[in-house]
């Protein structure tokens, strides 16, 4: 993607600004605490590549091209930025965003204008989905020829308007540095989400001056932080009361760095904890009080302890279409107290009785305080014996399982079990989007926040190998695990070559069934088993073969067909820390993700099997279970063919 | 469904007015009108938008504009605390037999003449969306040959400014 534009003499370098302490406070708070540079002379470019320096920018993901080409020279010659070539510009941006969700802080992704910049759409329309704080860096064409067709021009601000947090044009190389600082001030304060800057490319060419910090000038934008008194109290009174209370944990307790609060939280009140998807290690799996994930693929007793509760206090969630199913029916006894840093969120889809708006860390430090005064005031706290023994009950006879595959394979569900138990709780995990996302949520036990990193609400086949090169490079002590499938590592694994070439050490499981799994089970339970177009070939034909695949881009390439074979070349994979290592599972076609409740159907809908349906309607659901075998789960309202073929 | 009316402090910045626009169509919402111009003060615009939604649904538009970043405040205006105008600009079908007609119609709205032409007048007016509705139907009947209205501009009443405590 460059033009014929001459790599010009380094220029002869201005002081740099002094490097940024190693372990950076939070970047939003940096512009103003930095110790002061400039004004000195430099270009646009320079001014682009300091200010990155002193905003504390350690990583870029990204590929050079015509119009982003003079930023890339002063990049040579810093000492603080690394610079990680990709191989597509959707793996820079996945990068960024493993990188960001690893470790909390800014992720930063770069790529030229017009091709460059649309092919980061898909990752930034993920990061704001999933609320990651994403930097995206784009060249555009020269100022004088915007607007006219030119050779790599697209309108990058208006294509992404509606994907990011905030985007901005800049017009003036004497505001790159407000730019930069704004685009990290914005990306990681309040609700985080991804800003883009696009540069004009003569803008970088542009003689100008840098100092800083700049003076940022975000007069629309003062996020809410602190909760309000009142509403900390009314929502403490509500748990006082509540006989059968569930905290619904989302993603944003991750964010706001607020899982020793929860914690409190929870152990205080006795509730029942679920973690949403975006959520898993937000509270340790191994806790007696987690009842699992919530939502269409969660735990029987994570949906069936939301639809019977008498109070949610949802903290940093988003009452998401997967976690609510059909939203007329969803909690339908249940009061409504919700957390959330985004006012937007509050009563968005459920009406909150009590709404607070505020950071997920300083509402649970005041709510700990105020049930800890409605508990004294009351003499103790509620008992929830009456509700824990139905939970309880719930838990052991729904807990979840998988069958082995009849026809003898390799059940994917064991192999995700076992990659959790030999790599233990310290491990980040990514994955992909489908089965082998659910399956990694299910059966590997989170302990800790930012172990599970996955593409929640865009739901981005191809996330895992990119995302789990950004977390790698972010945390190069950790062990990454990259589980993915077949079709989604079909989208991505390019990037096995960066890893290989930057030396970027990960580990990928490859849950090859052959198939779009996820398409498949859908097509198994809603379209009568015509499998249109979800044979991927992988097991039939064997091509690609991942081994040979991995090899061939300079990694370390294993397959594995049989359970006796699992946990050696599991221990295979983690004896090697040199290179990447991509296993090659060959697993069953047929294995299906279970629990579910079909999408737009109730929650009390849930099924634990294809034809086992818990009943909700009785007080005891326990003793409800009806088991259905005429039953075809009943398809997606959408789609009308819950009668399907038998 | 009822209407709002909507008075937004933004920033003076080029494609605010697209941000503005596409939120509202892509969380499906419908603009009835929108007039932006310039305020007191050089970096702010002025934007009255008027919407027709329901209470719940203006909330949620409502959090929604304000969480994009050029946004500074956002004011409802109600009808009865404050002052609505549109600007009708109308060319009606006025020749000599019936001239005298339609400038009675014109002078009973406290309109204005603006052009004149042997065989059509010009005729500007402002007021509020009803009064323009009932000039408007009254000159139906003698032609319409063109018009244009302006948005809504709106402004509370009393002495208090929503741009003195937004811009300080």
């Amino acid at each position: 993607m460059t033009t014929a534009t001459p790599r010009s003499a380094p220029v002869p370098g201005p002081p740099k600004p002094t490097p940024p302490p190693a372990r950076p406070v939070p970047q939003a708070s940096r512009a103003a605490g930095e110790p002061t540079t400039g004004p000195i002379s430099v270009t646009g470019a320079q001014s682009l590549v300091h200010s990155l320096e002193a905003v504390g920018c350690e990583a870029v993901f990204g590929i050079p091209g015509g119009t982003i080409l003079p930023a890339y020279d002063p990049l040579l010659d810093s000492t603080t930025v690394r610079h990680v070539l990709v191989r597509h510009e959707q793996g820079a941006g996945h990068a960024a965003t493993g990188y960001a969700q690893a470790t909390g802080k800014v992720g930063v992704c770069m790529a030229t204008s017009g091709p460059g910049a649309t092919n980061l759409v898909t990752p930034i329309a993920d990061a704001y989905m999933d609320s990651v704080p994403l930097v995206a860096i784009t060249g555009q064409q020269s100022r004088a020829l915007i607007g006219t067709d030119a050779f790599q021009e697209a309108d990058i601000t208006g294509i992404t308007l509606p994907i990011t947090k905030h985007n901005m044009l800049v017009t003036d190389p004497i505001d790159i540095p407000r730019a930069i600082a704004e685009a990290f001030h914005l990306a990681s304060t309040g609700r985080p989400g991804p800003v883009l800057v696009d540069i004009p490319k003569d803008v970088l060419q542009e003689q100008t001056t840098f100092s800083w910090p700049p003076e940022m000038k975000l007069p629309g934008y003062r996020p809410t932080t602190r909760p309000h008194g009142k509403q900390i109290r009314e929502a403490a009174r509500l748990i006082a009361a509540s006989r059968r209370p569930v905290l619904y944990v989302g993603g944003g307790v991750i964010k706001a760095a607020a899982d020793a609060e929860l914690r409190v939280l929870a152990e205080l009140t006795g509730a029942p904890v679920v973690t949403t998807l975006m959520a898993r290690g937000a509270f340790p799996d191994s806790h007696p009080q987690h009842v699992g994930m919530p939502g269409m693929h969660g735990t029987v007793t994570a949906v069936a302890a939301m639809q019977k509760a008498d109070l949610l206090v949802a903290l940093g969630a988003r009452f998401d279409d997967r976690v609510t199913g059909q939203l007329s029916t969803f909690a339908p006894d249940a009061a409504i107290v919700h957390a959330d840093i985004d006012p937007a969120e509050i009563s968005k889809n459920r009406r909150a009785d009590v709404p607070i708006v505020g950071d997920c860390k300083e509402v649970l430090v005041d709510l700990i305080d105020a049930v800890r005064n409605e508990q004294s005031e009351a003499g103790g706290r509620p008992d929830l014996s009456a509700w824990w023994r139905q939970l309880d009950g719930l838990r052991e006879t729904f807990p979840l399982g998988y069958d082995w595959p009849a026809d003898g394979m390799l059940s994917p569900e064991y192999v995700i079990e076992r990659i959790g138990a030999i790599a233990g709780p310290d491990a980040v995990y990514t994955a992909g989007v489908g089965q082998h996302q659910m399956w990694a949520a299910q059966f590997i036990r989170y302990e800790k926040p930012r172990s599970w990193i996955n593409s929640g609400g865009l739901g981005t086949m191809g996330f895992a190998v990119p995302a789990a090169m950004g977390a790698k490079l972010g945390l190069p002590d950790t062990t990454v695990w990259c589980i993915d499938g077949d079709g989604c590592f079909q989208m991505t694994n390019q990037e096995l070559a960066t890893c290989a070439i930057e030396n970027i050490p990960i580990k990928v499981a490859v849950i090859n069934n052959g198939n779009l799994g996820m398409v498949r089970q859908w097509q198994n339970l809603f379209y009568s088993q015509r499998y249109s177009n979800t044979d991927l070939g992988t097991h039939k034909h064997r091509i690609p073969d991942f081994k040979l695949l991995a090899e061939a881009m300079g990694c370390v390439g294993l397959r594995c067909e049989s359970r006796d074979k699992v946990d050696e070349v599991i221990n295979q994979a983690m004896a090697i820390n040199d290179r990447t290592v991509v296993i090659d599972f060959v697993v069953g076609a047929d294995a299906q993700v279970w629990p579910m409740v079909a999408a737009g159907k109730s929650n009390d809908e849930v099924k634990t099997a294809l034809g086992i349906r818990p009943l909700f309607d009785d007080d005891d659901a326990v003793t409800g279970l009806v088991i259905d075998h005429t039953d075809k789960l009943g398809g997606p309202s959408a789609h009308g063919n819950s009668e399907g073929e038998r | 469904m009822n209407r709002h009316t909507l008075s937004v402090l933004v920033e003076n910045k080029p494609g605010v007015l697209a941000r503005v626009a596409g939120l509202f169509s892509r969380r499906g919402f419908n603009i009835e009108s929108l007039a932006v111009g310039p305020t007191e003060v050089t970096e702010v615009s002025r934007m009255t938008i008027v919407v027709a939604v329901d209470e719940l649904p203006l909330e949620q538009v409502t959090k929604q504009l304000n969480k994009l970043i050029n946004v500074i405040k956002i004011v409802e205006l109600e009808p009865a605390i404050s002052v609505q105008r549109e600007l009708l600009l109308v060319k009606v079908r006025a020749d000599a037999t019936v001239r005298s007609q339609v400038l009675e119609t014109v002078q009973l709205f406290r309109a204005k003449v603006v052009d004149v032409a042997p065989e059509a007048l010009t005729v500007e007016a402002t007021g509020t969306t009803d009064k323009l509705t009932a000039l408007l139907r009254m000159l139906e009947p003698y032609g319409i040959r063109e018009m244009v209205k302006s948005g809504m501009v709106a402004v509370g009443r009393g002495p208090r400014s929503i741009t003195a405590a937004a811009v300080r």
